[in-house]
């Protein structure tokens, strides 16, 4: 599997690093040598077991070359939440300060690109870029660490509690054609801090890109921190996100993935538990259909004691779609009093659909509490009956119970306009199939 | 056949194998010889040594698998020995040279004497009694026409069933065990139930006195023909020393329409001592090929072995065919098991149930995998899954990996699994009634097995209970 990867080389040395630090170039490379010899993973490997990633791996993707901007009208249009949230908008995969807007963000919230923090505090980057995202073994995130040319950093100062979240929207026009995107979130939320942060990644035009992202989030002691992904892809592009969060005692991590665009995604959601006390919320909705497949693999690894787990995922398919879910959970010896409790109900709309999934327990410590679910299967004949016999015809009937299945997760969202925005979404989506 | 035999008979006398029938063994190594050896020395017929040899062929193109959460040190399968005729075994003199501590097992499961002497491989004149006893039941099994036989015996007097079924349902090449032990296999045990025979007793008692020592390799194959009935038990409650460190076996159960087998397994191999020393390395390939309106219910309580390594599995081939899991899985000290069940939708309005218990006590390891695969031709399939865990004490763990892959829209997939430590409010509230500590966790660890029990013939079930407790001995302190 090295013939694949070795075609970036020419890519990784056209790479613009003037002004990059001496450890950046030398993280970079190191990447690049992973990369090369891990190789695209392939379904042996018992991590990418249901999910194929020979689309990608047997396509030529070019870096993104600067491109016209386009208007903020556009990137608004496609884009679900509050235009009024302090944003930043990055178009295919580089930073648009034009249609940016960060003035709105409250005292103690430092934004910034990756290279302008480069600049400012090359310290701050260097003690934390690549320290929680490590790509030992990990060839998607190794090839975002060689290719990541641009990308934020986010810092909020201790005890400061920020009133609107941050949009982070990654907007892919019609010269992402071809392209891979490589993005790069750094997060820091520093002790007794709160934030929330919007990433959204969408197309203005279908066409046919890679975009392998990579955040990571360090929480810090009593911090909490509301992480949004939405992921609306254009459906021929492929997606591959990791997020990497590490966090710190009495923290909370809420995480929400929305995955309903891209022919292939891939998400990946890894907390660990590091300091007594901390919770951990993972909720998530992928919609798919046609050919489209979308993975999502968590993991939480419970380091500390006295930590709290809480994992919802629901899989609306329909066509040829293929859902997969792997969560897994870890319990440390030394994470005595865990209480860990994870689920995931898919609901196959169509005859042809399929779902694999792989809910994992991994216990080694004994004073613990924990529990995973999972079902597939179609809409409740009964629950159908009980509707037609009080007058609802059998088409509304599916819709709203197919809309009903998507709404108790949805309801997990706590930004008013996001919520909003994509249960309307869901709901024409579900009210168009039905008719 | 027979100038065949005769030549490979020959042909071994010039690679220096002893051939005094009572006590051979061969020397340690595996080749193309070797195999050729065992067939001949069971006077196989010829299609039987091709397959084994195609087994061995293709034995060596595969690797060790090494997916399993278990961890042992490299197996030297040349250092093995692959056949040793069962009266090699010197028989003890009496029960003073047995090792006290087994001796002691058997007294707490009630075990008689006679019966105690057998399993310890002790020379007593019971064994006339069993082969008395053996031969009553094997006067009223034909009457219904039930063939109930070792292996070899199959093979010569029947061997138009074995060529038909041997490999239909765990192939040679199925995996690396599988084919280690179809070109190797020793004996074991073939039964066949003909058409609409619901078999007389439950094929246990039998083989229980007839516990003889069939070596590492055991094959055995079960055959229901239509809307026949067996339950048929594997094992024995008591404890078994083996000088054997690998046991690679196979077992193959063909339900053909309408029919119904029931194979319940109580395996108490030897599991090392506390430090982990020693212990069998039970690496088995079980599985059941379920025909239309057929059921299989494999039944395990698995106490033994260092490793365990197993899934017992159903192939869900026929219309409305029926599989069932019930599994108790404990391990104390180091042991560690590895072990669930695949369950392959492949007929419309198939059915399966899995109901998994795990314990973990001491530094044991305990890992739940199972596969549920709805294909999407299984219109209707329904599966449950249960699969809970029990933790004693904080050195040990407990790990569950499901898999669930559905591609059919009518079928419905449930899966459950929690992990939680014994109740310590429950202990308290058995010691405050003036039970001990012991006799609590036993109880507590009876109820949570509950579901299990209840689907194990009965007067095993008592004993398993007893063999739960046993194995946990110490395991609170």
């Amino acid at each position: 599997m090295t013939a694949p990867v070795a075609k970036y080389a020419d890519a990784f040395a056209a790479l613009d690093t003037t002004g990059a630090p001496g450890w950046l170039a030398d993280l970079r490379s190191a990447a690049l040598a992973e990369f090369n010899a891990v190789g695209f993973p392939t379904t042996r490997n018992e991590d990418w077991h249901f999910t194929s990633v020979t689309p990608i791996a047997e396509r030529s993707f070019r870096s993104a070359k600067p491109s016209a901007a386009p208007t903020l009208a556009d990137v608004l249009a496609a884009t679900v939440g509050d235009p009024s949230w302090p944003r930043a908008v990055f178009v295919n995969g580089r930073f648009e300060a034009s249609l940016s807007s960060l003035k709105t963000l409250g005292a103690g919230v430092r934004v910034g690109t990756l290279a302008d923090t480069l600049k400012d505090s090359p310290d701050f980057v260097a003690a934390h870029l690549g320290k929680l995202a490590t790509f030992d073994k990990q060839a998607f995130t190794a090839f975002n660490t060689a290719f990541a040319q641009d990308g934020l950093v986010v810092r909020i100062a201790h005890g400061v509690k920020a009133d609107a979240p941050l949009h982070v929207i990654h907007i892919a026009d019609a010269q992402a054609a071809g392209c891979m995107l490589h993005p790069r979130l750094l997060v820091v939320a520093e002790p007794l801090s709160e934030f929330g942060i919007v990433e959204s990644f969408v197309s203005l035009k279908a066409s046919e890109y890679f975009t392998n992202a990579v955040a990571e989030i360090t929480i810090g002691n009593g911090a909490r921190v509301h992480h949004y992904k939405v992921q609306r892809e254009s459906e021929q592009a492929f997606h591959v996100g990791t997020v990497q969060v590490a966090q710190g005692r009495d923290s909370a991590f809420h995480s929400f993935s929305y995955a309903a665009g891209a022919a292939l995604s891939r998400t990946n959601i890894y907390s660990r538990l590091g300091g007594e006390a901390a919770e951990v919320r993972l909720n998530g909705l992928y919609m798919v259909d046609g050919s489209q497949h979308a993975d999502h693999q968590t993991f939480v690894e419970h380091i500390a004691p006295h930590c709290a787990s809480r994992e919802l995922y629901k899989g609306i398919l329909d066509g040829h779609a293929h859902g997969v879910f792997n969560g897994k959970v870890y319990v440390d010896p030394e994470a005595q009093k865990t209480d860990g409790k994870q689920s995931n109900h898919a609901l196959l709309l169509s005859g042809t659909a399929r779902v694999d999934s792989k809910p994992q327990l991994e216990i080694f410590a004994d004073d613990v509490k924990c529990t995973h679910g999972s079902t597939v299967g179609r809409l409740d004949d009964i629950a159908l009956f009980y509707m037609k016999s009080r007058g609802i015809g059998a088409e509304s009937a599916r819709a709203l119970l197919t809309y009903a299945f998507a709404a108790e997760v949805l309801e997990t969202v706590e930004l008013d306009a996001l919520r909003e925005g994509l249960e309307k979404i869901a709901f024409e989506r579900f009210t168009q199939t039905e008719q | 056949m027979g100038s065949s035999i005769e030549t490979l008979v020959n042909k071994e006398y010039q690679y220096g194998f002893v051939t005094d029938v009572d006590s051979d063994t061969l020397a340690p190594g595996l080749t193309e010889e070797v195999v050729r050896l065992i067939s001949s020395k069971k006077a196989e017929p010829e299609w039987l040594l091709e397959w084994r040899l195609k087994a061995y062929r293709r034995w060596l193109t595969m690797t060790e698998p090494h997916w399993p959460n278990v961890k042992y040190p490299p197996i030297d399968y040349q250092a093995a020995r692959y056949y040793s005729a069962p009266k090699s075994v010197k028989p003890l003199q009496s029960l003073d040279e047995v090792d006290p501590e087994l001796l002691a097992t058997y007294k707490k499961l009630g075990i008689s004497l006679t019966e105690q002497k057998m399993l310890a491989g002790v020379a007593v004149d019971a064994i006339f009694d069993s082969v008395s006893v053996g031969t009553t039941m094997k006067e009223e099994l034909s009457k219904h026409g039930v063939v109930f036989c070792s292996f070899s015996e199959a093979v010569h007097n029947h061997p138009e069933l074995i060529q038909k079924y041997l490999g239909s349902v765990v192939p040679y090449s199925d995996n690396f065990f599988a084919a280690l032990n179809s070109a190797v296999f020793s004996d074991g045990s073939f039964c066949y139930i003909p058409k609409g025979v619901r078999c007389p007793m439950e094929l246990s008692t039998y083989f229980r006195i007839n516990a003889a020592e069939t070596g590492q390799f055991e094959r055995t194959l079960i055959v229901a023909d239509e809307g026949a009935y067996v339950s048929y038990l594997e094992g024995c409650t008591a404890p078994k020393r083996s000088t054997n460190q690998l046991h690679a076996a196979v077992v193959e159960l063909v339900a053909l329409d309408r029919s119904t087998i029931k194979y319940s397994t109580v395996q108490n191999w030897y599991a090392g001592d506390k430090e982990g020393v020693g212990g069998i390395y039970n690496f088995v390939t079980k599985r059941g090929k379920a025909h239309a309106d057929a059921k299989i219910s494999w039944t395990q309580v698995e106490t033994g072995s260092a490793i365990t390594w197993k899934y017992p599995s159903v192939i869900l081939q026929g219309d409305n065919s029926v599989g069932e899991f019930y599994s108790v899985a404990v391990v104390n000290n180091k042991q560690q098991a590895d072990t669930g069940t695949k369950m392959i939708h492949v007929g419309k309005n198939t059915k399966s149930t899995i109901i998994s218990k795990g314990i973990s006590a001491g530094e044991g390891q305990n890992s739940y995998r199972g596969r549920v695969q709805v294909l999407p031709k299984a219109e209707g399939a329904r599966n449950y899954t249960q699969c809970d865990s029990m933790l004693i004490g904080n050195k040990c763990g407990a790990h569950t990996f499901p898999y669930i892959e559905v591609a059919n829209n009518s079928s419905m997939t449930e899966h459950e699994a929690s992990t939680s430590k014994i109740g310590e409010d429950q202990i308290f509230y058995c010691k405050a009634r003036g039970l001990s500590t012991e006799h609590a966790i036993s109880l507590i660890v009876s109820g949570f097995c509950r579901e299990v029990f209840k689907e194990l013939p009965m007067e095993f079930a008592l004993e398993a209970q007893q063999l739960l407790g046993i194995t946990l001995e110490g395991s609170v302190g």
